[in-house]
C-alpha cells in the first residue's frame, strides 16, 4: 500500500475526531515541552557556571599555596623557604610547559578610607602587570601598574568597581560614573594614586536585571529608608556571582609596594627559628602568598604540574611545603551538577512523555475498537496484516509527531513562563540538540505505543471483524 | 478446468468442547461466468461456504482451487493478494466507510492493489457508471439511500476487475422493488463473463440464478442447473419480472 496514501488516512482518522486527538496530544505536548524547557534551564545554570569559571581565569590557571610541612619533613622544619621570588625565577626559565608565573603577595585586613568613607577590599595583593592577563581583569580606565612602578616601589594601585562604588559612590546612588583615576586613596593610612579602574564585572543576568532596573527606575518618594538587606545584599551573589564580586573588590598594587610598605613590619628573619635566636631582623617577610601560572597546553596539565613541581622543589629544597590549585575541581563540580540537573529533570520529562505514550495508546486502542468493521471492509477488500499494521501505527506516529511539533512550540512559552515566575539565576538557553532529542524521543513513544494497537488490528479475523457489531 | 474446484471441504468449529460441522465434505466445481446462488436456511452453512471460497475464512478440512491457486496452502498475505485481485464482495449491510466519500470507497480495493492515485480515479468512476452512481461520487454513504449504498457496494466489488462476486444476502435490507434492480445489476455483471455468487435464504432470489446450490446442516442439499436440465439456455427470460414460481425449476 502506498505509505502517503496511508499517511493521509491517519491525518483524516486524526482531522475526524479533532477533540480526542488533541487531549492526546495534551501528554506529548507537556512532555517534549518539559523536556525542552527542562534541557534550557540547566544549559542556563551550565553557561552561568562556565561564564564565573572563565572570570576568574579559565580552567589553565593554577595556583600554587603554601602547604603544611609533612610529618616526615618536620625535622627540617627550620629549612623551609616557603615560596619567594626565587620559585618565580626558576619557573619562568626551567618550566616551558607554563607561562605567565606571576607572583603574589596579599594583606589581609586592609582598610581604605577617603573622605571619611571606609571600604575592606576583598582581595588586596601585590603583583606584577601579568596579573592582569592571568586573571582576565579588563582596565576600563588608566592603566594596570607596569613595571617601572614595579621597580621603583611606587604608591600606586588599580582598583575594582567595588572599591570605587564604596569611597566614591556607586553609578546607581549618584546618577553618574565616576572616573576615580589620578585621585588619592589611603590604604591602612598609607597615601596611593589611582592609576586604574577595571571594569565592572557581572554575569550575563546581572548584567541584564541592571539594564531593566535602569530603564524603569523607581519613583522618588516611593522608595522605602535604605537599608542593608543581610548577606546577598539582594542581588544574586550566590554561587558564580561570587566570582564577579570578587574581581570587582580587588586592587592590585606593584609588588614591591606591597613588600615594602605593608610587609616590613612583620619582619621575619632568613632562616626562620634560627634568625630568632640570634635575635637578627633580616628585612621584610619575603614569601609570596600565592604563585600563579598558567598552563600553556591544557592537554598537558599533568606533565605541566610535574615539571613546576620538579622545579619547586629544588628551590624548596626537597620540602613538599607547597599545593597545586586547580579549577578542575569547580569544572568537575559544574559537569556534576549540570548532569545531576539534566537526569533529574530528565526523568521527570521522559516519564511525563511516557504517559503521553500510554494516552496515545489507549485512544488507539479505544479507535480499533470503534473501527472493526472497517479493519474487517479493508481487509476483505484485499488489505493485508502488514496494511492495517502501518495504518494503525501511522496514526499513533502522527499524532506524536504533531504532538512533538506543538510541544517545541510550547517549549518556547514555557521556558518564558518559568522564567516569569521563578527568576532564576541564569538565562535558560535552548538548544538545538535538546529539541532534536525531545521531537525524537516523541516520534519513539509514538511508534511503541502504536505498536500494541497494530498488532491487535492487524490480527483481527475479516470475518469475525465483518460481524462486529 | 473450472473456476473453483472445492473437494470434501469441512469447517469445524469447537464450541465448549462441543463440535459443530458448519461445512461437512462439501464438494462442488463453478465454471467460470456462472450465475448461481447458494441458498440455505439461516445456521445451513451457507455463509461458511461463502467464506471459504471468498478466502475469507480458510477450511479445517479439504482442498480448493481457485483460479489455479490451492487456497489452503495459501498465507494470508497470498490470500489477501486473491481477495483483491480476483474477488468482489457484496455484503448485506453495504460496509461501506461512513468517513469515506463514493468514490473513496470505491477506490479502497485499489489502494491495496497498489494503483496510481489517478488511475484510481479513473477506475473508480468507470466502476461508478456501471452502476449508474457516477453523479453520486462525492457523497457520503449516509447520504444515500439503500439501493445507492448498494449499488456504490457493487461498484467497489467490481473496480478491481474480478473473475468471481459473491453476494451475502444483498437485497436483505433493500425493499423488493429496489432489490429487484440490484438483482438485475448483478445479472448484468455475470452476462459480462463474471461469476457471481448470490448468498440467500429467500427462494425467491434463488430462482432467478440459473445454477442454485442448497445447502442444509453443512451439506450440499440439492445442486440444480437449469441448463443441465435443458430448462431454458438463460434467465433472460424471466428478467423483467424474476420470480419463483414463474422460473422453470
Amino acid at each position: 500500500m502506498n505509505f502517503l496514501i496511508t499517511i493521509n488516512v491517519g491525518f483524516k482518522e486524526i482531522w475526524a475526531n479533532k477533540f480526542r486527538s488533541a487531549l492526546t496530544m495534551l501528554g506529548i505536548i507537556l512532555g517534549v515541552g518539559s523536556l525542552v524547557a527542562q534541557s534550557a534551564l540547566v544549559k542556563g545554570l551550565e553557561n552561568g557556571m562556565k561564564e564565573a569559571l572563565i572570570a576568574i581565569g579559565g580552567l589553565e590557571k593554577v595556583y600554587v599555596t603554601p602547604q603544611a610541612i609533612p610529618v616526615w619533613q618536620q625535622h627540617r622544619k627550620d629549612q623551609a623557604v616557603g615560596n619567594t621570588m626565587n620559585d618565580i625565577y626558576a619557573l619562568q626559565h626551567s618550566a616551558p610547559l607554563v607561562h605567565l608565573v606571576t607572583p603574589e603577595m596579599q594583606t589581609r585586613e586592609v582598610t581604605v578610607t577617603r573622605a571619611g568613607k571606609a571600604f575592606n577590599p576583598w582581595h588586596f595583593v601585590g603583583t606584577w602587570p601579568g596579573a592582569l592577563e592571568l586573571n582576565q581583569h579588563v582596565i576600563e580606565h588608566g592603566r594596570m601598574v607596569s613595571d617601572v612602578d614595579e621597580k621603583e616601589a611606587r604608591s600606586v594601585c588599580v582598583i575594582g568597581t567595588g572599591t570605587r562604588d564604596a569611597v566614591f559612590g556607586s553609578p546607581e546612588e549618584i546618577g553618574r560614573e565616576i572616573n576615580p583615576v589620578g585621585e588619592f586613596i589611603n590604604i591602612n593610612h598609607q597615601r596611593f594614586r589611582i592609576i586604574g579602574m577595571f571594569q565592572h564585572y557581572e554575569s550575563e543576568l546581572d548584567r541584564k536585571a541592571r539594564a531593566l532596573a535602569q530603564e524603569s527606575a523607581p519613583e522618588p518618594g516611593k522608595v522605602g529608608p535604605t537599608r542593608k538587606r543581610g548577606q546577598g545584599s539582594g542581588k544574586s551573589k550566590s554561587g558564580a556571582g561570587i566570582a564577579f564580586e570578587w574581581k570587582n573588590n580587588t586592587i592590585y598594587i606593584p609588588l614591591n609596594t606591597m613588600w615594602l610598605k605593608f610587609r616590613a613590619g612583620v619582619a621575619v628573619p632568613l632562616i626562620p627559628g634560627a634568625g630568632a635566636a640570634a635575635g637578627l631582623d633580616s628585612g621584610p617577610d619575603p614569601r609570596l602568598s600565592t604563585v600563579y601560572f598558567k598552563v600553556k597546553d591544557l592537554s598537558q596539565m599533568n606533565d605541566a604540574l610535574q615539571q613546576v613541581r620538579n622545579v619547586m622543589m629544588h628551590t624548596h629544597k626537597g620540602i613538599d611545603d607547597f599545593a597545586f590549585n586547580t579549577q578542575e575541581n569547580w569544572s568537575e563540580n559544574i559537569a556534576t551538577a549540570t548532569r545531576n540537573a539534566r537526569l533529574s529533570g530528565g526523568i521527570i520529562a521522559a516519564s511525563s512523555l511516557l504517559v503521553g505514550g500510554v494516552g496515545i495508546m489507549t485512544i488507539m486502542l479505544a479507535s480499533i475498537t470503534e473501527r472493526v468493521r472497517e479493519i474487517g471492509v479493508r481487509k476483505a477488500v484485499g488489505a493485508t496484516f502488514i496494511d492495517i499494521f502501518i495504518q494503525i501505527l501511522v496514526e499513533s506516529v502522527v499524532i506524536a509527531i504533531i504532538g512533538g511539533v506543538a510541544g517545541l512550540l510550547a517549549s518556547q512559552g514555557l521556558v518564558k513562563l518559568l522564567t516569569l515566575i521563578s527568576p532564576a539565576d541564569y538565562t535558560p538557553v535552548i538548544t538545538v540538540d535538546a529539541m532534536l532529542l525531545a521531537f525524537g524521543f516523541s516520534v519513539v513513544v509514538g511508534v511503541l505505543a502504536g505498536i500494541f494497537p497494530g498488532l491487535k488490528a492487524a490480527r483481527l479475523h475479516p470475518i469475525q471483524a465483518l460481524r462486529y457489531d | 478446468m473450472a473456476l473453483i474446484e472445492v473437494r470434501n471441504v469441512s469447517k469445524i468449529y469447537h464450541l465448549g468442547g462441543e463440535e459443530i460441522r458448519a461445512l461437512d465434505d462439501v464438494s462442488v466445481d463453478i465454471d467460470g461466468g456462472e450465475f448461481i446462488s447458494i441458498i440455505g436456511p439461516s445456521g445451513s452453512g451457507k455463509s461458511t461456504l461463502m467464506h471459504i471460497l471468498g478466502c475469507l475464512d480458510s477450511p479445517s478440512k479439504g482442498t480448493i482451487r481457485l483460479d489455479g491457486t490451492m487456497i489452503e496452502h495459501a498465507s494470508e498475505r497470498e490470500l489477501a493478494g486473491i481477495r483483491n485481485r480476483k474477488i468482489g464482495f457484496v455484503f448485506q449491510f453495504f460496509n461501506l466507510l461512513p468517513k469515506l466519500t463514493v468514490l473513496q470507497n470505491v477506490e479502497l480495493p485499489l489502494i491495496y492493489t497498489g494503483v496510481s492515485s489517478r488511475e484510481r480515479r479513473e477506475r473508480a468512476l468507470q466502476a461508478l457508471k456501471l452502476v449508474d452512481m457516477e453523479n453520486r461520487a462525492k457523497h457520503r454513504p449516509m447520504q444515500l439511500s439503500g439501493g445507492q449504498q448498494q449499488r456504490t457496494a457493487i461498484a467497489r466489488a467490481l473496480v478491481n476487475d474480478p473473475k468471481i462476486v459473491f453476494a451475502d444476502e444483498p437485497t436483505g435490507t433493500l425493499d423488493s422493488h429496489t432489490g429487484e434492480t440490484i438483482l438485475q445489476l448483478f445479472y448484468k455483471i455475470s452476462e459480462e463473463g463474471r461469476t457471481v455468487a448470490l448468498v440467500t435464504h429467500d427462494p425467491e432470489i434463488a430462482a432467478f440464478t440459473p445454477r442454485r446450490i442448497e445447502i442444509r446442516d453443512g451439506k450440499i442439499a440439492r445442486n440444480v442447473d437449469s441448463k443441465l436440465a435443458g430448462l431454458g439456455t438463460s434467465p433472460r427470460f424471466s428478467i423483467p419480472r424474476p420470480s419463483a414460481t414463474q422460473h422453470p425449476s
